[in-house]
This record gives structure tokens, sequence and C-alpha cells, in this order.
């Protein structure tokens, strides 16, 4: 029970982006018998939350001190390097993914499917498709997050600034941007029609939440988070989403839903970081944060020390992450769809980036870059892996 | 009131035997069922002439050799004629390729003031998919069409995308499915989920939906499925007007 001072590396924060991480992999890969454990099943949140949170929360962790130490303009020019470092890996990724449809599309004939092949006709057009994606207006399936993400880095330069100084009054306007979102629906526009799937405007209070906290938010929150008022709320929360969604999947629990209640309550908006899922990922934090606290011993061990290295090289593993899905998503219409293959291969996926993530630490061990090889402010390190 | 207690029990006996006529694609029987009532239907088949129009883009098109018509309206036309004796039923398809929601609901109007439909079927959400409409502007387009049609004296059953494994990956349909189940439950629409009807046929092995092939076999087999399977929840929905008379007899 007890919460990350500030100045040591939260090893918390590492093991549940890893396992967002994975969780995004599984949800990512379609007809996968395994993404039945996916915190998405169980609740009106998932891992897209988790990962944003973290992402916000390490963001500020690391160039928080930065800003501090080495002035302002230091710290805005490495977060916009960051930016910069997330853009060329969705452009590598967006070239990745272009060249396995391509090759589905080429190989992929079936007078039933005549509609759904449409979804390839981008290709007929790469003046435009390419453009287009360079600007971050055209997004295939699952390739959302990343471009959230830069915007969310390119605009928090300013964002820091303000948290540094007058944290509540940059937490206020976040929230006030979130609140005008819902009120006027903005949105930034996607190609060739909608809009962002993953609404930045509305995503952001998510991620600025994180940054507060992690800038002494969580210590002024802790009497809060830690009183067992909050924990009985919180599992009462998550109780109730359990059974909300619960509904969906056993149509006959459908009838003790009260009318007044499903008026309310749908849509639960994903696109517009819907108050339902917020409130489902706080209620979320708030067990997490009590049942494991951030001395616990298993944190350094080998069984968790998997997904712990994943979260410290999160932009790759992420990026990884996403070709991983439609490898295994491409193996299974290939090869074989069965149960067993999509165990398999939800089971090689993890092994692959954990295997990647351990290859990336090796290697910044011998450039002296690792978090235990080096001497340094403690912390500091996490720029690695700031996603 | 007599003729449509007539027409409910004739509809509850066809519908016993779509399900007992022993076929591979009623293994997927189980996922088709109605939520709703179809009274419109009901009255209809009561004064021995029933039209139903199917709203739609291509995948509610599918051209046999010489041009003859073989996609599941066809197939629910064949099987409604069979199954109701002494009515004349009548399905008409308005169908053209990539047509959004909102480019359907801008013919409702025409097709109803032209053959005033006591069934309105309506496939939709691949288009939109496709192209990206916001999933909101979808849903309320769903939302303004459906009242426009029930208040035109039709009843409406929406049709889901067809379950395709190949462009699973790269066509996220999951939004657009959520928006046709919210807003039938919202509005009192059934829903055929073709979606899932064809996932549980992939699953079972009932046709190979990942094959790359260029013959219509499969695609046939599959159109004349889904048009069955919708005649059996058309009439099960037909059967299930006499269940809520008889509730709102004895409440």
């Amino acid at each position: 029970m007890s919460l990350p001072k500030p100045g040591d590396r939260d090893l918390r924060l590492d093991l549940f982006r890893g396992l967002a991480l994975w969780l995004i992999f599984l949800d990512h890969i379609p007809s996968n018998v395994v993404n039945w454990v996916t915190i998405r099943n169980y609740g009106f949140s998932d891992a897209t939350e988790i990962f944003v949170f973290i992402s916000g929360y390490t963001a500020a962790f690391v160039y928080g001190r930065a800003m501090r130490e080495q002035g302002t303009l230091v710290a805005g020019a490495r977060i916009l390097k960051r930016a910069w470092q997330v853009y060329v890996a969705h452009i590598f990724l967006f070239a990745i993914y272009t060249a396995e449809i391509s090759y589905v599309a080429h190989s992929f004939e079936n007078p039933l499917y005549h509609e759904e092949m449409g979804i390839f006709d981008f290709l007929q057009q790469p003046d435009i498709t390419l453009a287009q994606a360079m600007l971050l207006k055209f997004k295939p399936a699952n390739m959302d997050v990343l471009p959230l993400y830069i915007v969310l880095l390119a605009g928090f330069p300013p964002l820091l600034w303000l948290l540094l100084r007058a944290p509540a009054v940059a937490l206020g306007a976040s929230v006030l941007l979130y609140v005008l979102t819902l009120y006027f629906d903005w949105n930034i526009p996607a190609y060739p029609n909608g809009n962002w799937v993953f609404n930045p405007f509305a995503w952001q209070m998510l991620f600025v939440f994180g940054a507060w906290c992690a800038l002494g938010g969580a210590k002024q929150l802790s009497a809060v988070i830690l009183s067992p008022i909050t924990a009985a709320v919180a599992i009462a929360y998550l109780a109730f989403a359990l059974f909300i969604v619960s509904t969906w999947y056993m149509p006959g629990l459908n009838a003790l839903v009260p009318q007044w209640l499903e008026d309310w309550m749908y849509p639960i908006d994903k696109t517009n970081l819907d108050v339902l899922r917020f409130l489902h990922f706080l209620s979320l934090a708030v067990v997490t944060v009590r049942l494991v606290p951030s001395d616990w011993s298993l944190l350094q061990s080998r069984w968790l020390f998997p997904a712990v290295v994943c979260g410290q090289h999160s932009l790759e593993i992420f990026c990884l992450g996403v070709f991983l899905s439609f490898a295994a998503h491409f193996a299974m219409v290939e090869i074989n769809q069965g149960v067993g293959m999509q165990i398999a291969m939800s089971l090689c996926g993890i092994a692959i980036m954990f295997a990647t993530a351990g290859l990336i630490s090796w290697y910044k061990g011998i450039e002296g870059r690792s978090p235990r090889s080096r001497p340094g402010p403690p912390g500091a390190t996490l720029v690695g892996g700031g996603v | 009131m007599r003729p449509i207690v007539v027409a409910v029990l004739c509809a509850l006996s066809a519908s016993v035997a779509v399900a007992k006529e022993g076929n591979e694609c009623i293994i997927a029987a189980g996922t088709v069922a109605p939520d709703f009532a179809l009274p419109n239907v009901a009255r209809a088949i009561a004064k021995n002439k029933l039209d139903i129009a199917v709203i739609g883009s291509a995948s509610s098109e599918l051209n046999g050799p010489a041009g003859t018509n073989i996609a599941y309206p066809t197939w629910l036309e064949k099987t409604l004629r069979g199954l109701l004796p002494g009515v004349t039923v009548k399905v008409t398809t308005y169908a053209r390729a990539r047509d959004t929601a909102s480019e359907m609901e801008a013919k409702l109007a025409r097709i109803i003031s032209e053959s005033a439909p006591a069934l309105v079927v309506w496939q939709t959400g691949t288009a939109d998919a496709l192209l990206g409409v916001a999933a909101e502007d979808f849903q309320t387009t769903l939302e303004e069409a459906v009242d426009k049609l029930h208040s035109g004296g039709a009843d409406v059953v929406f049709m889901n995308m067809q379950f395709s494994p190949r462009t699973d990956a790269v066509l996220s349909t999951e939004p657009y499915s959520e928006a046709l189940r919210w807003v039938g439950l919202e509005r009192a629409v059934n829903l055929f989920d073709r979606q899932a009807v064809m996932r549980q046929w992939d699953e079972l092995g009932t046709f190979d939906l990942l094959a790359a092939t260029k013959s219509l076999d499969t695609a046939a087999k599959v159109h004349d499925c889904i048009g069955r399977l919708l005649a059996d929840l058309v009439l099960q929905g037909v059967a299930a007007v006499g269940d809520e008379n008889r509730e709102k007899t004895s409440q």
C-alpha cells in the first residue's frame, strides 16, 4: 500500500505497461481464443487506457526532471525529438503493413467477398494514400494508437511547463478541453472519411492525468487513493462493469438492465474516451495500487521480468506487437486457424516480444545506456523507454 | 384479428419446416432468433400478400451463370413462397455496391411510396466500414431511417456485415456491428447476425470462407443458406406476434 516516491524508478509502471502491450497484441489478432483473457472482456476500459496513462506518467517523470535541470528549451526539444521518433516508427510500421496486405490483396480472390476486397483499393492510388498516411490522416485498422501518441507528445512541452508551475491549472485546462470536445464534437478529420478513432482532444485527459500524478498529484491524492471507502467504491464499480459487460455476451441477462440505465449509459464511446471507461480505468488503478505495492518483491523476480522488460522498451515493443498481430493473423489464414494454432501464435508473439526487449536491453548495456550500468540520477534512464 | 391468428399458426408450422429440412447451413440456425415480433408482416400474410424490400450493398447481390440472380433475397422469396402457400410473396432488391447507410436512407421514401413493403431487410455496415464513415454518424442514420420505416408501416430486420476472415485484420467492422446491435435493441428491430452465422460456419468447417477461388460454388451456397435462415427469422418473428398478443391479454 504505497505510492511511488518521486525519484525512484517504479517497476510497477514497467510491469503494467508491458502487460498492456501484450494485451494490445492479443486484442489485435482477430478470431483469437486467447483474447478472452484480456481486460476488455471484463469491463469498460481496455489496455489502451493503461498504455496512455502510463505513457503520460513516464513522460512527465522523465521530461519533468529534464525541464527542471536543463531548462524548458532543452526538455521541450527532447520531447519533440521523441515525437519525431514515434512518427518515424509509425511510418516504418505502415510500410510493413502495406507490404503485407499488398500480398494478401494480390493472392486473394473470391466472388463472395467482392465488396470486402474494396479495403485494398487504396493500393490503387499510392500517390494519395502515402501522402495521407504521412499526414497521419490515413490510418489502417489497428494503427491508431501511435498517431494519438505523436499528437500528445507534440503538445506536451507547453503543457509540461504549465504542469511544473501550476499543476492544478494544467489539469483543469485538460478537463475543460475534454468537456468542450464532448460538447462541440471536436476531432481531427481522417482520410478517406470520418474522424480519428482515438480522438486526441478527449484522450489527452488521461495522458495529462498520468503526467499530473507523476509530478506529485498521486502523492496529494494518496489519502483518497488508499482510503477503504475509495477501494469499496472502486470494487463496486468494477463489479457493476463486469455485470454490464456480461450482458453483452449472455443476452438472457439483458432483461436485468433497466431501460433508463441503458438509455443513459449507451453507447460507451471509445473514440471520445467515455467517462464510464475513464472511471473504470481509475477503479482498476485504485485496486491495483492497493494490491501491488511498489516494493513488492516479485517485481524484481524473474517471473515478472518478461513483462517488465517489455514495458521498459515500449515504443519498440508496441510496434513489434502491431506487426506480430498482423503476422499471426496472416499465418492463421494461410496455414491453420485452429484453437491450437491461435494459442501457439499468441504465446510465440509474446515470446518474441520478450526476446526482442531483452535484446534491446543488451544493446543498451553494451552501449553503456542500460538502466543499471550507468550512474546518474535515478529515473533518468527511463528516457530510452519513455513512451 | 382471426386472419392474423391463422397467419401466426401458419408461420409457426412453417418455421419448424425450415429448421427440419436437412441442410448443412441449418447448423447455424441457433444463432438466428428474433428479439421482437413482426406485426406488419403478420398482417400482410393474413391478407395473403407479402411485399419485402431488401436494401443493401454488394453483398446482397450475386450473379450466377448466364446472369441469373442467386443472391440471398432470391432464396428468401423462394423459401417463403414454398412455406406460405396461398400468399403472394414478392421480394424486391435495392442493392448498389458501396452504398453507405446514409445513401440507402435517401432512397427509403421512394421505396416506401413505390411498394409499401411490410418488411424491409436492411443490409448495411460494410460500405461504411470501408469508407471509414464515423460510427456515430452511422448510428444516427440508422436511428432516423428506422423511424421513417416504422412510420411508413414496415417492420425492419437489420443484416450486418459478412464474416470475412481474409480481410478481418484490415477492415475494422466492430463499431458498425455494435451500432446495428444497439439501434436494434433501442428501436425494437431484429438483427440477422450474418457475421455470427458465417463465423460459426467457418469455425465448424461448414464452408471454406478462406479459399482463394473464382468459383461461385461456395458463394452460391452461402447465399442460399442466408436466404433460408432469413426466411426462418421472418417466420419466427411472425409467430412471436402470437406470444406478444397472449402476453397482452394475460396482463
